[in-house]
């Protein structure tokens, strides 16, 4: 039996990053971990593309694949800065619920409803 | 035994390993060094699967740029509760269905490694680099047989800051980096004063070489968005509401000189993108230099997060739940 190549080795290391990063990205309650999870899911399938643009000779390796994964590293960390923006936005609205003394509600603060009756009060 | 293949094995559970490490870590600070790490190991089993191209791009925004950008993030959780976890069931179905997932997967990659591999799209490129202006086959495919593609990606980074703009606009003041910068003291000013000429160097490099060897305009933009961010950081230069005309021009020079450039190239008997050969390079290197410049100025606002603008903006009154959403108009 001949060694295991790089392309086997790694492509079943990026499937379990695959794996793990899907689970917690959906079973997840907490958001940055999600975040988190969500990029190392994309790491695990930039794996996949990578071994297979993989060939034991350097003339062989495929260029169009990487080109694919530097274009999802770039969309990846457009999409977490605006999640990461979001995270913050939510952190900010609850802190301010706090602060007002109503129910942050952690799950799911429903800031629009209960702003909008206290802002016409002044009028 | 093959060193190599201890080489890989090692990795390859360090990778697996370091991922646990980062989901299941229960302190945030660890999950987002551990992170960190992640991207730099990640970079090293690229560099060995020979796409250093993609190592130098996970190495600079995947594991840099996004670290960054996750440690600023980490400052506004602090003192947050951990939520409860999902419920058993849904931990269950999820399980389950993350596991056929994997083991169809797991099929394919076995299969596609035993297989004898196809050629693939690298005969295709390897024929046509000469008629792409450059001699790097990434760079060929990144900004002319798929440039359209390229096109896209600057015009999601576009998109990525204006909605962050947008959504930092209402963050309550507690929350936006105000007030004088932090004094991180001697040690980061010296190591500023001399790293930042050298980075800028770096990214220009990195820039010029994306045409010969690995690099091009995604890595070296990034590494000048370090030194922007380094700079503010450092306090070497804090962005303030008078750049913002600037700022906004450096995010749209990427994508408008990429479509002004195919759109004049498409004006003439070529489609879009059909470089004519003796101006393929020029026109290459002055879209990646657009690019370089646009996605530096991009990276660095994504870290600085909210506009600066928003700096002016008096303080509203933190007692009352309405002046979050006063805040939200500038």
């Amino acid at each position: 039996m001949t060694a295991p190549g790089p392309d086997l080795i790694y492509g079943l290391a990026g499937l379990g990053m695959f794996a793990m990063g899907l689970y917690v990205a959906m079973t997840g309650t907490e958001a940055l971990r999600r975040v988190l999870a969500l990029k190392i899911c994309a790491i695990g399938a930039s794996f996949l593309l990578i071994v297979a643009a993989w060939r034991a000779t350097p003339d062989g390796i495929d260029a169009v694949p990487h080109a694919l994964v530097i274009t999802g590293i770039v969309v990846m960390v457009s999409a977490m800065a605006v999640a990461l923006a979001l995270i913050r936005r939510i952190r900010a609205l609850e802190d301010a619920h706090a602060a007002a003394g109503t129910p942050a509600a952690p799950p799911r603060p429903a800031p629009r409803r209960r702003t909008r009756p206290q802002q016409g009060t002044p009028r | 035994m093959d060193p190599m293949v201890i080489f890989d094995a090692g990795l390859a559970l360090a990778l697996v390993a370091l991922s646990w490490a980062v989901l299941a870590s229960a302190d945030r600070f660890a999950s987002v060094v551990l992170f960190i790490v992640l991207g730099l190991m990640v970079a090293l089993a690229w560099v060995r699967l020979g796409a250093p191209d993609v190592a130098l791009a996970e190495a600079a925004i995947g594991a840099g740029v996004t670290g960054a950008l996750l440690l600023a993030t980490l400052r506004h959780l602090r003192g947050q509760p951990e939520a409860p976890p999902s419920p058993a069931p849904v931990r269950w179905a999820v399980g389950g269905m993350v596991a056929a997932v994997t083991a169809a997967l797991a099929a394919v990659v076995v299969a596609l490694v035993a297989a004898p591999r196809p050629e693939g799209l690298a005969g295709a490129v390897a024929d046509n680099l000469a008629m792409s202006g450059v001699e790097h086959p990434v760079t060929a495919v990144l900004l002319n047989f798929r440039a359209h593609d390229t096109l896209m990606e600057v015009v999601v980074l576009l998109v990525a800051v204006v909605v962050v703009w947008a959504i930092d606009r209402g963050l309550a003041p507690a929350h936006a980096p105000q007030g004088p910068l932090v004094d991180l003291g001697p040690v980061q000013d010296g190591f500023a004063r001399l790293a930042l000429p050298a980075a800028v160097l770096l990214g220009a490099y990195l820039l010029w070489a994306g045409a010969h060897a690995p690099g091009g305009a995604f890595q070296g933009g990034a590494v000048l968005a370090a030194v922007g961010i380094l700079a503010i950081l450092a306090g070497r230069w804090r962005p303030e509401p008078r750049h913002r005309a600037w700022a906004r021009a450096a995010f749209g020079l990427g994508a408008t000189v990429f479509v002004l450039v195919a759109l004049g190239v498409g004006l003439g008997p070529r489609v879009a993108y059909e470089y004519p050969l003796t101006l393929a390079k020029p026109l290459i290197l002055t879209i990646e230099a657009a690019v370089t410049l646009s996605i530096a100025a991009t990276l660095a606002a994504l870290f600085f997060g909210r506009e600066p603008a928003g700096l002016t903006v008096p303080n509203t009154v933190p007692n009352t739940v309405p002046s979050t959403a006063r805040g939200g108009r500038p």
